[in-house]
């Protein structure tokens, strides 16, 4: 179980411990409680699907972000084998807020990358908070370049509350970098599959979201500005995160809708956390699908179809 | 007779942004005020301490084409609001007052024109319009530009002004950094020049995008150039930033610019390195 929940997680998890107590009294064998614990799971089932349906936008940001819920790591040890990280961007560092490497998915080679949360404190510091600096980014498109080299498939897990803002990333042309991944993503000729797994913050996920395929995990959010960097600019008022949540149509049911994404992969109810080995199987299965429609395609068929893509993305009218 | 009292400007909706003849203006720089004739006639370049103020796309097209050379195109389309967003306003009230204080019907404004006898399809934002951020119409119309140019082989040219993706789109707005970037690797697969000219200010999704992928980036003199605001990195890091700091001398000191070019010198200098770049434009496209 998560140690650390949510407050519209808190109702559930307080009466799975009850149903736990309630057990072990059962276990100890005085008295017959199986009816109440039937009674008891039967309750936490009809409470746990009554708040999951009717989560607003920004408690799925929240989920999104939510301290258990599986990083990039869990993924790739869940769904690839032969998992070889390979670092640095060859110019300044290794960027540890992203993480990737040659793997197998099914004995066949892929090349994943991952924006990476840190889990405890000190993996939080030295990951940053999954906020990449230009050398994250430069090493994700050398990796990508090795790919493309070798004709291997690339799969990205998009996970970051942004693109780090400090004087650094600055100095180092944190804009350069990610608008250099955004044009040399656009002209590779492997297979790019992008799976948003948590926070899609802004333009520090789409610089690894020129995919062929992308994909959202149904409790990830991708958009523009955080809720509450919009709160602050629209309403000038940081308590307005809801109503900027809401405003920003953030959730893979909404991107979907808007059709930027390609498909929401559906999560175990109570969310990835609940169940990470589980969640990662559903993924692997999406991704393979995926994958053997997009090995149909000629090298040269792969980069049109990723540049029409992305010419048909957002509505006007003439 | 100054520039604008001209019976007809060569681009025809200039009148709107310009400042009425016989106003002082005070200059951002070193506060001193300006007769608006001559501010208007400098391009908004303080005669005194050289200060680059912000350009209307209008006078921007103006400085850079060559008169009576300008053909805007799309500027029929139009957002459709697509998330019904409203914060303490409408999207749609918010894009009705932009255009009435921009005359621009969008925050960039696109067309073919020549530049010194060069054929150029030209992009100019206009920080007017919703501090020229970025949104489904601008990337549209640029990507509509740099196909133009692919189409009949002329360099393509594009004036940054902006605060970045818009977020009344949501992520539709942030789409447009990947859409306008990879449209220019089209553009770059036909051996054609990008130009990229950033102003004050160049700013988030717009600085991370198509503005960083000039094959030659210009940035005129002390402009804002950044992809985080110093603001929120003032505080993110809770410290006050270096003078200078994200301004166009620091990022030609770090690498991430080829010039700095005054105003005045903006459009000789973009038509000489068109010429250095330009095997593969046809003879129509050169000047005669
Ligand atoms: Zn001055």
């Amino acid at each position: 179980m998560a140690e650390s929940f949510l407050e519209f997680e808190k109702k559930i998890i307080e009466m799975e411990k009850k149903l736990e107590e309630l057990r072990a009294l059962g276990k100890q064998g005085d008295a017959d409680f199986s009816s109440e614990v039937k009674k008891m799971q039967k309750k936490i089932g009809r409470l746990r699907h009554d708040t999951f349906k009717g989560l607003s936008r920004w408690e799925k940001t929240q989920m999104a972000r939510h301290p258990a819920r599986p990083y990039a790591y869990d993924y790739i040890s869940e769904m690839l084998s032969d998992f070889v990280e390979i670092h640095g961007d060859r110019c300044f560092g290794d960027g540890p807020s992203i993480v990737g490497g040659f793997a197998s998915l099914d004995d066949k080679p892929v090349l994943v990358i991952g924006q990476q949360k840190g889990r405890d404190t000190k993996e939080k510091m030295y990951r940053n908070f999954g906020m990449a600096h230009p050398e994250g980014y430069r090493k994700a498109l050398r990796m990508m370049r090795l790919a493309e080299k070798f004709k291997t498939p690339i799969i990205t897990l998009l996970d970051t509350p942004g693109a780090y803002p400090g004087i650094g990333a600055e100095e180092r042309g944190q804009a350069e970098a990610i608008a250099r991944s955004l044009i040399e993503m656009a002209s590779f000729k492997v297979p790019i599959i992008c799976v948003v797994i948590g926070e899609g913050g802004s333009g520090g996920a789409l610089a690894l979201g020129v995919g062929n395929r992308i994909l959202m995990m149904e409790y990830a959010v991708y958009s523009v500005i955080s809720p509450e960097g919009c709160a602050a600019i629209l309403w000038k008022d940081q308590s307005k995160i809801t109503e900027a949540a809401e405003a920003l149509s953030l959730t893979s049911e909404d991107l979907l809708k808007q059709g930027l994404i390609d498909e929401v992969v559906k999560e175990p109810l109570g969310g990835a956390h609940r169940s990470p080995k589980e969640t990662a199987h559903i993924l692997r299965r999406v991704i393979r699908r995926h994958l053997a429609e997009l090995t149909e395609m000629t090298p040269e068929e792969l980069k049109v179809d990723r540049r029409a893509k992305f010419r048909q993305m957002g509505p006007f009218t003439q | 007779m100054s520039w604008f009292s001209r019976g007809k400007s060569p681009i025809g909706k200039i009148g709107k942004r310009i400042f009425p003849e016989g106003v002082f203006i005070k200059c951002e720089g070193c506060g001193d005020t300006i007769y608006s004739s001559d501010f208007e006639k400098d391009f908004r370049v303080c005669a005194k301490c050289g200060k680059h103020h912000v350009l209307p796309a209008y006078r921007r097209i103006e400085l850079l084409l060559d008169e009576g050379t300008f053909e805007e195109k799309d500027e029929n389309l139009q957002s459709t609001d697509p998330l019904k967003f409203r914060d303490t306003k409408k999207y749609r009230d918010r894009l009705k007052s932009a255009e009435r204080a921009s005359g621009t019907s969008e925050a960039v404004v696109c067309g073919s024109g020549k530049m010194n006898g060069w054929a150029v399809e030209l992009c100019a934002f206009e920080f007017a319009f919703m501090g020229g951020s970025m949104g489904s119409v601008a990337g549209e119309k640029m990507v509509r530009a740099i196909e133009r140019a692919v189409e009949r082989k002329c360099p393509v040219v594009i004036v940054a002004c902006s605060g970045g993706a818009r977020m009344q789109e949501g992520t539709n707005s942030l789409m447009q950094m990947a859409k306008t970037s990879a449209s220019l690797a089209l553009l770059g697969e036909a051996g054609l020049p990008f130009i990229s000219v950033l102003t004050h200010p160049t700013t988030g999704g717009v600085t991370a995008s198509f503005a960083m992928l000039g094959d030659v980036i210009i940035a005129e003199p002390e402009a804002l150039i950044c992809f985080a605001g110093p603001r929120v990195i003032e505080q993110t890091i809770r410290q006050t930033l270096p003078e200078g700091f994200q301004r166009s001398e620091f990022l030609l000191d770090h690498g991430f610019l080829d010039m700095i070019t005054p105003r005045a010198e903006l459009k000789s200098t973009i038509s000489s390195l068109i010429k250095h770049m330009s095997t593969a434009i046809p003879l129509e496209n050169r000047p005669s």
